[in-house]
């Protein structure tokens, strides 16, 4: 370790990204309320942060944990239906209606949660069987989920007599919850808990069973309670990304969460790089604006889509990113000091 | 096969005819065996497997290639499930337990083809062997709360003591596949030590070291045992290092014991010179 490296104290990275995560947010949020982001702009924001929710859950289990899960679209979906059926039953529709979200924040939050514990529960029963199986199997057993989400939702009402989820012909009349500020609170709190958890002895673990099971094991981690519960995790954040997409387009069909909305959730893990936030982030937001801004030349459209991931898998296969993660007090460090050469003598590494 | 500074400790029996240095016969031993074995299929890997080891003994398992001495580790932790035979350790029955609970419970082990956590630094690989000994829950690390800067730090410091054994402290932030062979080979130990283990299990710790370096190794074992208190248990083919540092040596051949003893008893013990090198032609 360079022992003259001087780092800067942790409130004061705390500090400095809190004020950047504000100036950006707030920026985006004021030019869209300001009309300066038109309608459109706003709404393709409001699907990349989805998406950005759904790519850094999912990638809680595909690049920090090392396993290979299809069905992450069932989570979505049992998220959105879950959140969706909610929301209707309060209040909330009419305080949309009048404009007036402020007073409906307290129905968001207990919607958003209660889509997430929903879907983690779902996780903690899959996840317990699957996760003995690896790799093809394990992709198997959860595509075989999803597509069970999907077929129940369609057919769980006229089986049961309920009006519940209205089968394929959709739930409709949600309330429309999901503005741009909504959007970005998510995403940012969903962030924060994977890389606060990431960076602890749990997501060590949770690494180390990436890295080598069998060391892990001998390194006294409990590696079923682990493996599950990063499984669980990657649910919860699913359902509330499926709650805000609920919010988002107001009515949900089954079919919307079939097999090919788990590939396209992958797809955009794999192109960010496996185990790097930044990475998924980039990529959910590139892959969610470039068929948007491709619509001109819709002819061409999946031709551009295909070759660019093409390209990407052939010339960086580990992803965009690979496992690098930006770190904002990183590169203000590496800049402090180089500026300023210290003096003094400091040892031992910061939990970051 | 002549080391000038054998260790001569004194073997004596316990109870159980298993032997244990003179020092320790007072206290448990650390280890025993009773009469273990595993079978695959039809084949009997090890059998009858007795072996007691005090509480800051290094006891040395050697034989001949495939002799099972990789499976008895196996056994030791709780990744093969014993056929036949208990374990104990620290007097408890291990017959229960999981791996990662055999490893809270004192076994520590490295393993004979690396299994390091390659992408990660070598402080992290350091921090997740002691995953068990850092106690914060799930709502403290995203909360950030005092608990979790205090045992974080904590950990952090004697994480870098611990490569200090080693003189690695300079390595903390490197990726711990980058680093050469043998600096691999010692990070294992490190991290099998930060598991807080009363037993350390080392799986031909010299491998692919040069004289110099094995040397350098032997010394470190014993200083390990001196400084932490702890017994080890090590397989190894070096025979300069097992006669060098082991104190007690079980010898195994087609999975049975066919020799225990002091480096010298093994050393001209005929059994042990026939496993090695083949039956004496009659003259």
């Amino acid at each position: 370790m360079n022992t003259n490296y001087r780092q800067i104290p942790m409130p004061v990275r705390y500090g400095i990204n809190t004020v950047l995560l504000l100036v950006l947010c707030g920026g985006l949020v004021a030019l869209s309320a300001a009309g300066v982001l038109s309608n459109y702009y706003t709404s393709v924001l409001v699907l990349a942060g989805i998406n950005i929710i759904l790519t850094v859950s999912l990638n809680v289990a595909t690049g920090y944990l090392g396993q290979l899960p299809l069905g992450h679209a069932g989570f979505m979906a049992v998220g959105a239906y879950a959140g969706g059926i909610f929301m209707k039953a309060t209040p909330l529709a009419d305080l949309v209606r009048k404009g007036n979200l402020v007073e409906g924040i307290p129905y968001i939050v207990v919607a958003l949660i209660l889509s997430g514990v929903v879907a983690a529960i779902f996780g903690i029963i899959i996840g317990v069987p699957a996760l003995r199986l690896k790799g093809d199997y394990l992709a198997i057993i959860t595509l075989g989920f999803g597509e069970i989400i999907r077929v129940v939702l369609t057919n769980i009402d006229s089986v049961l007599g309920f009006e519940l989820t209205y089968g394929a012909s959709g739930l409709k009349r949600i309330p429309m919850i999901s503005t741009l500020a909504v959007i970005l609170v998510c995403v940012v709190l969903t962030c924060l808990v994977i890389h606060m958890i990431m960076k602890s002895r749990h997501g060590r673990a949770i690494l180390s069973i990436r890295e080598n099971e069998i060391a892990a094991e001998s390194c006294g981690i409990n590696t079923t309670y682990y493996k599950v519960m990063a499984f669980t995790l990657s649910a919860f954040f699913a359902g509330i990304a499926g709650c805000l997409y609920a919010g988002y387009l107001g009515s949900l069909y089954p079919n919307t969460f079939g097999f090919m909305k788990s590939i396209e959730i992958l797809v955009m893990v794999v192109l960010g790089g496996m185990g790097s936030m930044l990475g998924s982030i980039l990529s959910a937001t590139i892959l969610t604006i470039l068929p948007q801004a491709l619509q001109e030349f819709s002819d061409y459209r999946m031709v551009v889509y295909s070759l660019v991931l093409i390209l990407v898998m052939i010339f960086r296969p580990k992803g965009l990113m690979g496992t690098y993660d930006f770190s904002m007090s990183r590169l203000l460090e590496t800049i402090w000091n180089k500026l300023s050469p210290a003096d003094t003598n400091r040892k031992g590494g910061q939990p970051s | 096969m002549s080391t000038p500074n054998r260790p001569r400790t004194k073997l004596v029996p316990m109870p159980s005819t298993n032997m244990l240095p003179e020092r320790d016969i007072d206290k448990y031993p650390v280890l025993e065996c009773r009469n273990l074995g595993i079978d695959f299929g039809g084949l009997s890997a090890v059998k009858e497997f007795n072996i007691a080891i005090g509480r800051t003994e290094i006891a040395g398992l050697i034989g001949p290639n495939g002799a099972g001495k990789t499976t008895v580790f196996n056994l030791l932790t709780r990744v093969y499930k014993p056929t036949r035979g208990s374990v104990l350790l620290n007097g408890q029955d291990t017959a229960n337990m999981t791996t990662a609970q055999v490893n809270q419970a004192g076994i520590a082990r490295t393993f004979q083809n690396i299994r390091l956590f390659k992408d990660l630094t070598v402080m992290d690989n350091i921090l997740i062997g002691m995953h068990n000994s850092m106690r914060y829950n799930l709502v403290s690390s995203i909360l950030r709360l005092p608990k979790y800067w205090l045992e974080e730090k904590t950990s952090r410091e004697r994480a870098l003591e611990l490569l200090s054994i080693f003189d690695m402290e300079s390595t903390a932030n490197h990726i711990a596949g980058s680093l050469p062979y043998g600096a691999q080979r010692r990070l294992e130990i490190v991290r099998a030590l930060a598991t807080n283990p009363s037993l350390l299990l080392l799986d031909e710790p010299a491998a692919g070291m040069n004289p110099s370096e094995t040397a350098e190794l032997m010394e470190n074992i014993v200083k390990i045992r001196d400084t932490f208190g702890i017994a080890i248990l090590l397989i190894e083919h070096d025979m300069n290092l097992v006669m060098g540092i082991c104190e007690g040596i079980a010898v195994l051949n087609f999975g049975q014991v066919i020799a225990k003893g002091t480096p010298d008893e093994i050393n001209s013990n005929p059994a042990v010179i026939e496993a090695y090198l083949g039956k004496k032609k009659e003259a």
